[in-house]
């Protein structure tokens, strides 16, 4: 997070000329996969739009394709107990149990948002990228994602881990597992959960990042028991009762 | 701070060290031996006396290995070689039997090394019978030579058996056993003299070194012992063994690893036991222990490595610590909102934060007191809490206290801890889901009971007594950054070492 709050509306000018810069120069991975008419298109410096249903981790088991609500506006403190309040009040309903779709959109105090999916390029998704590209508040916002991992088999003894800037609470199959609070940045497996079962199918993973001023991401896996990370598992936008997965990328 | 700084740090801040529990008086002790789960050690004394212990804290006596001797006592080749005295003995296990080398010293320096090989240590047991193979080797009250003291051993890189045996007259010398017989294997070649001036010696060895582990000083006069451990080192077994500052071992050299301190006086007889996944500790005996009435005993410490050499640590004792990640840096800590210590205020030397330490602003004078969980724990639940890991910030919910728990058992060189939060009951507790979690008081469960162990490198590994339902032992580690769970104890990596700081 930056130090100095918010960033200014000078320095935003800045990055955006640096990002665009950065883009046309072939600097983020993400350019290149543009040049190369790659069918995913891009809507962030980092972030694509997924153009298959599902796709397996990254190499170092990293899960790259999220559905992202636009930012909700809040106060961003970031002590346990007020990421807690901030988290546990209802934004919308089934907030917890809700599974929503790309483009699905709602209306938090009176305004509007939209769920959408990306696809980072990297190991992490950047959500000040995210915010910015649509034109929403990148500062004292609360950020919910979703994902869905479907396991060949059930899973037990695996670990949800999480790196994010700044807190976050994180919920799998609507269980609560990991909570990290304060201002802190993402660190690989910053927040791991206590052992866990992924059921053979579809797990919902569920986080919910409050950032205060600055810059913000997160990035998500799954550990085995030994901690190395899990790849056998496919990453989708989707449970399969709700939409039938198409061939894996 | 680094590893080093924070172990001399927890050394000062300890409290008086205590040597062993039970009955751990003993006088020369042989190499630890650990046989059928339980810990045996031989010392000087008629018939060769035994102590053992079932987990290595709490000792007694078990009758004396010449009890399994026909005769019960060194056979007639032995007394003529040396005398009818049973002193120091040193014990190695070579295929299913073991061989015990003992002094045999008549009117010094005309002496003897005998061989007794059995195949158990357990007084108890039906098959604790030894057969006497005489004389391994000896001196003859003449020649450079006081041929007691012998210490046995194997040679890691290929197998071989090596007796190394003298005090004080003449050289510290080495021979070669045969491993099928335990006699020398090649009896008509000279001893090699490895050293002067010392005796009680054995050889261990590490990555490429042998280090010639020897007592100087004097003995056996309760405190007013000098007696201390000290070392050379060489490439090859045969020497020359070195100290660390050149000198040879054979002028005298000999760079020191423990002598007298706390409430101990005179450590000698160095004896290894490797307790393995880098785990090692060394027992000795002190010629007098201040909190038994001057006593001689056995101990057992820390052996830890730094720049090629052994080095002697002390057992973990009790006080406040925090408990750093080697692996990631954060600390432990119960998992509750924290308060800065001395409350919430702006952001200091950067400019803000009201009266002072502003740019250009004097610093105020008044000190901030330390923080302790009375000042902040009124709102952390009452129940069980969760433990997670922190960048450490001297917040109360950070420090521990641990603390020896009395008629609990223990492991070689220590009982058991309890580790709890500074100024509260609420304890550190291995969980069912083999994870972690504060409760709120302590029972004295063996979930709550805490093996601390000093690692080579100089942290920490951490076992609970027992985890609910799980049989083998798993220690506390970090998983991720903010993370800690229990899990088996892996040495190749920093996820299970702990450096204890004090705060």
């Amino acid at each position: 997070m930056d130090p100095e709050g918010a960033v200014s509306g000078g320095r935003r000018r800045l990055l955006a000329a640096l990002v665009i810069a950065s883009v046309l120069t072939g600097l983020f991975p993400a350019a290149n996969l543009f040049a190369q008419g790659a069918a995913a298109r891009q809507i962030a410096p980092t972030l694509l739009r997924p153009a298959s249903a599902t796709k397996a981790p990254n190499a170092d088991g990293f899960l790259q394709r999220w559905l992202i609500l636009d930012p909700i506006r809040l106060n961003g403190q970031l002590t346990d107990s007020a990421v807690q309040m901030a988290v546990k009040a209802e934004y919308f309903p089934n907030q917890f149990t809700a599974l929503p779709r790309d483009g699905d959109a709602l209306t938090v105090a009176d305004t509007a948002l939209t769920w959408r999916s990306v696809e980072t390029v990297n190991y992490n998704v950047n959500l000040y990228h995210f915010a910015y590209a649509h034109k929403r508040p990148t500062s004292n916002v609360l950020f919910w994602v979703v994902t869905v991992v479907n396991a060949p088999h059930d899973m037990p003894d695996v670990r949800l881990a999480i790196g994010s800037n700044a807190a976050s609470v994180w919920w799998v199959n609507g269980q609560e597992v990991i909570g990290i609070y304060n201002d802190r940045q993402t660190v690989i497996d910053d927040g791991v959960s206590k052992r866990l079962t992924l059921k053979k199918g579809a797990n919902v993973i569920r986080g919910a990042i409050v950032n205060g001023g600055g810059a913000t991401d997160f990035c998500a896996r799954i550990l085995a028991g030994d901690d190395r990370p899990i790849r056998d598992i496919t990453v989708g936008l989707s449970v399969p009762e709700r939409a039938p997965a198409s061939p894996a990328q | 701070m680094n590893c080093w700084l924070a172990v001399v740090v927890a050394v000062l801040l300890a409290a008086p060290l205590v040597a062993l529990d039970g009955d751990p008086a003993m006088h020369d002790p042989s190499t630890i031996v650990l046989h059928n789960g339980t810990f045996y050690a031989i010392g000087t004394g008629t018939g060769l006396p035994i102590s053992m212990s079932e987990d290595g804290w709490t000792w007694r006596r078990a009758g004396t290995l010449m009890q399994g001797l026909p005769g019960g006592r060194p056979g007639q080749a032995v007394l003529a070689r040396g005398g009818n005295n049973t002193w120091a003995p040193d014990v190695i296990r070579s295929g299913d039997k073991y061989f015990v080398y003992y002094s045999a010293p008549g009117t010094q320096p005309k002496a003897a090394i005998g061989l007794l090989v059995g195949t158990t240590l357990d007084p108890r047991a039906p098959d604790f019978t030894w057969e006497d193979r005489g004389p391994v080797v000896w001196s003859d009250g003449v020649e450079d030579s006081n041929a007691i003291d012998p210490g046995v051993f194997r040679d890691p890189t290929n197998g071989s058996l090596w007796l190394t045996y003298g005090s004080y007259f003449g050289y510290i010398r080495l021979v070669e056993l045969n491993p099928k017989t335990g006699q020398r294997l090649y009896p008509d070649r000279k001893p090699v003299n490895v050293a002067i001036n010392s005796e009680a010696s054995i050889v261990i060895a590490r990555d490429g070194w042998y280090y010639l582990l020897v007592t100087h000083g004097s003995c056996c006069a309760g405190a007013n012992s000098s007696y201390n451990i000290r070392m050379g080192r060489s490439r090859r077994i045969t020497g020359p063994f070195v100290d660390n500052i050149g000198i040879d071992m054979l002028q005298g050299g000999g760079k020191l690893l423990v002598g007298s301190g706390g409430r101990h006086i005179g450590p000698g007889h160095f004896g290894l036991l490797d307790l393995g996944d880098g785990v090692q500790k060394f027992s000795m005996h002190f010629e007098a222990d201040l909190d038994r009435g001057g006593i001689s005993v056995l101990d057992i410490r820390p052996l830890l490595w730094r720049d090629g050499w052994p080095v002697a640590a002390e057992n973990f004792t009790e006080g406040t610590y925090q408990i750093e990640s080697a692996r990631t840096g954060t600390a432990l800590e119960v998992a509750v909102q924290g308060v800065p210590v001395g409350g919430i205020r702006g952001r200091g030397g950067r400019g803000g934060g009201g009266r002072g330490g502003g740019r250009g602003e004097p610093v105020p004078a008044t000190p901030i007191p330390s923080q302790d969980a009375a000042q902040v724990s009124a709102n952390w639940p009452t129940d069980a809490i969760d433990v997670r890991m922190s960048p450490y910030m001297l917040q109360a919910q950070q420090k521990w206290t641990v603390a020896p728990v009395a008629n609990a058992g223990g492991y070689p060189g220590s009982a058991y801890f309890k580790i709890t939060i500074a100024g509260t009951d609420r304890t550190l507790t291995a969980t069912a889901d083999r994870e972690l979690t504060v409760l709120p008081a302590f029972t004295g469960a063996p979930e709550q009971l805490w093996r601390i162990d000093q690692l080579t490198d100089a942290t920490y590994r951490l076992i609970p007594k027992a985890t609910p339902g799980v049989q083998a032992p798993l220690a506390l580690s970090a998983v991720g950054s903010s993370m800690p769970t229990l899990t088996t104890f892996d040495p190749n990596t920093d996820r299970q070492r702990w450096i204890l700081k004090a705060p």
